[in-house]
């Protein structure tokens, strides 16, 4: 799968709520729609993602046909020790795309 | 036969009409002056047809204008990675990548996009950016051309492009260019297609005016490729071309044509001083 | 007379014949799948409430009034919510009902998300009234509906 771009601050003080943004090419094909020839696409899309923390799943997304092509997903955090957020994001072939960003926290 | 004369007046009353109805709506629309629209501007330099230029992107809404602003949120930036990886990609019989004779693209490619469609001194004919990446592929790295509309001719343009995103565009129309510059012109005030339209009837004399919901701009291409909200993917100028050549209902010209590089190098220059704006966001 | 129709014989004749057309299709066919995307969307809302009832004011949805595309809308929610373990949002799920699938997307939170907040781009099939719903931790349900407008542009390209 597309190299996933993702926003996560670098640093950020003990209890304070940042914000992340992530974005992953994908085409989102719904499964409803026809291409040239009359065929139907047949649907494939990104239908999960989340994000771990410290060990724990602290935000999940089920993605619908009704999301966008190149989903963008954007949630928050309460930082509480230095680690890495880890995304994964799963299409429906079951291909996992993983991607990870450290963070900084300071008391 | 008596009837029919009949409403043949009455059919030409109706259409007077009807024309008078739309002359008032527009009368109203041009009555108001430019529609007050707080669009933001640079003067336009001499010899422009237009006293202040705006990018596309004032004639779109608040979402839309959000989502290009932010780099995580605006999905044309997906192209920057991928297209960083294959500058660095070794292909073809010379055993080169981009990168073997320009080097980092942070940092020799600063401005250069700004400045096509430009002059090839080798082939004697300006070029747009994208046939110069082909030509680079093809005599320089012995590489097979990349395909109009590929994701990988695409994204390579539009890493280009935003290395002089925020500069402003500064494609040159005098010096040997200038024939092309002509032939460009003259196509954009060409009136082509079923509906017998040229590009300066939507853009030069109606932007800022409705055309159903959508409103329409100065046709400006800084922003190119850009992202379409509709497409859901980065459009490469000679697409948008196409589009509009379509919509006009007339027969589009070939991909890298003479045509369309004279008429890019043409709106190119009508932009300069625009910033670029790659990789933009439209509806 | 019957070998040469006017013009303006043949446009009234047919407007005639688009009209009723129109009406008929409406009635029988065409009103039948959007009523039906309907009641699937009630029949999801349902699934996921329980049929309980659900509260406005704390949970807001976010979409623009007019959207310039509908295959790429800007969509956000977010609830008022301490988000501790003993009082946060569960769960934030969209609901699209002239969408083909009433369901857009489902956001999971847990007290470490700090805030129940998210957003992302949705396809909207047409103008409608979005609605999200919110499951608390104690089991309750918030509400919020926004009407977007999706526009037609012009320019097809």
């Amino acid at each position: 799968m597309a190299i996933p771009r993702f926003r996560v601050p670098a640093t950020a003080k003990k209890g304070d709520v940042i914000a992340i943004k992530t974005l992953i090419q994908h085409p989102m094909d719904p499964g409803f729609i026809k291409d040239k020839n009359g065929k139907i696409i047949p649907r494939m899309i990104i239908n999960h993602f989340d994000c771990k923390y410290l060990g724990k799943v602290i935000f999940t997304a089920k993605l619908e046909p009704s999301i966008s092509a190149n989903p963008f997903i954007e949630f928050y955090a309460r930082a509480e020790a230095d680690g890495d957020f880890e995304f994964t994001w799963i299409d429906d072939k079951g291909t996992i795309t993983k991607a990870k960003a450290p963070i900084k926290v300071t008391a | 036969m008596k009837r029919g004369i009949v409403e043949v007046g009455l059919g030409v009353s109706l259409a007077a009409v009807v024309v008078l109805a739309t002359l008032k709506i527009f009368g109203l629309a041009l009555a108001a002056g430019a529609p007050d629209l707080h669009l933001k501007g640079i003067p336009a330099p001499p010899g422009s047809p237009f006293k202040m230029l705006y990018s596309g992107y004032q004639f779109r809404n608040a979402t839309t204008r959000a989502m290009q602003d932010d780099d995580f949120s605006n999905p044309g930036m997906l192209a920057i990675d991928p297209a960083t990886a294959e500058w660095n990609h070794v292909e073809g019989t010379a055993g080169k990548s981009c990168a073997s004779c320009h080097h980092d693209v942070n940092k020799t490619m600063h401005g250069v996009g700004a400045t096509f469609p430009k002059w090839n001194a080798r082939l004697k004919r300006p070029v747009t950016l994208e046939q110069q990446i082909n030509i680079c592929r093809t005599h320089y790295m012995g590489a097979k051309p990349w395909a109009f509309k590929s994701d990988n001719l695409t994204n390579m343009t539009t890493l280009i492009r935003y290395e002089s995103r925020g500069m402003p565009v500064k494609v040159a129309t005098d010096g040997p260019v200038t024939p092309w510059y002509n032939k460009g012109k003259k196509l954009y005030y060409t009136r082509i297609g079923q509906l017998d339209m040229s590009c300066a009837n939507c853009h030069e004399k109606y932007y800022g005016h409705h055309m159903r919901a959508d409103l329409l701009s100065q046709g400006q291409i800084n922003d190119f490729p850009t992202y379409r909200e509709k497409a859901q993917h980065l459009v490469p100028v000679e697409q948008r071309f196409i589009g509009c050549m379509k919509n006009v209902r007339a027969r589009p010209y070939k991909p890298f044509s003479d045509e369309f590089m004279e008429l890019e190098l043409y709106l190119a220059s009508r932009g300069n001083g625009l910033n670029v704006e790659t990789p933009g966001v439209r509806n | 007379m019957n070998a040469k129709i006017s013009r303006r014989e043949a446009l009234a004749g047919g407007a005639a014949a688009c009209a009723s057309g129109a009406v008929t299709l409406r009635s029988a066919e065409a009103a039948d799948p959007m009523a039906a995307r309907m009641a699937a969307a009630q029949a999801a809302i349902k699934k996921f409430t329980g049929g309980k009832a659900t509260t406005k004011g704390a949970l807001k949805l976010t979409l623009p009034q007019i959207a310039e595309n509908g295959n790429t809308v800007p969509m956000g929610v977010s609830v008022d919510s301490p988000m501790t373990a003993a009082s946060y949002v569960k769960e934030v799920r969209v609901f699209v009902p002239k969408n083909p699938l009433p369901v857009a997307v489902s956001f999971l939170f847990t007290p470490e998300s700090g805030k129940a907040a998210a957003s992302t781009h949705i396809r909207l099939a047409g103008t409608q009234d979005v609605q999200a719903i919110a499951l608390m931790s104690d089991g309750t349900f918030l509400i919020d509906t926004r009407n977007c407008k999706v526009t037609i542009g012009g320019c097809g390209g």
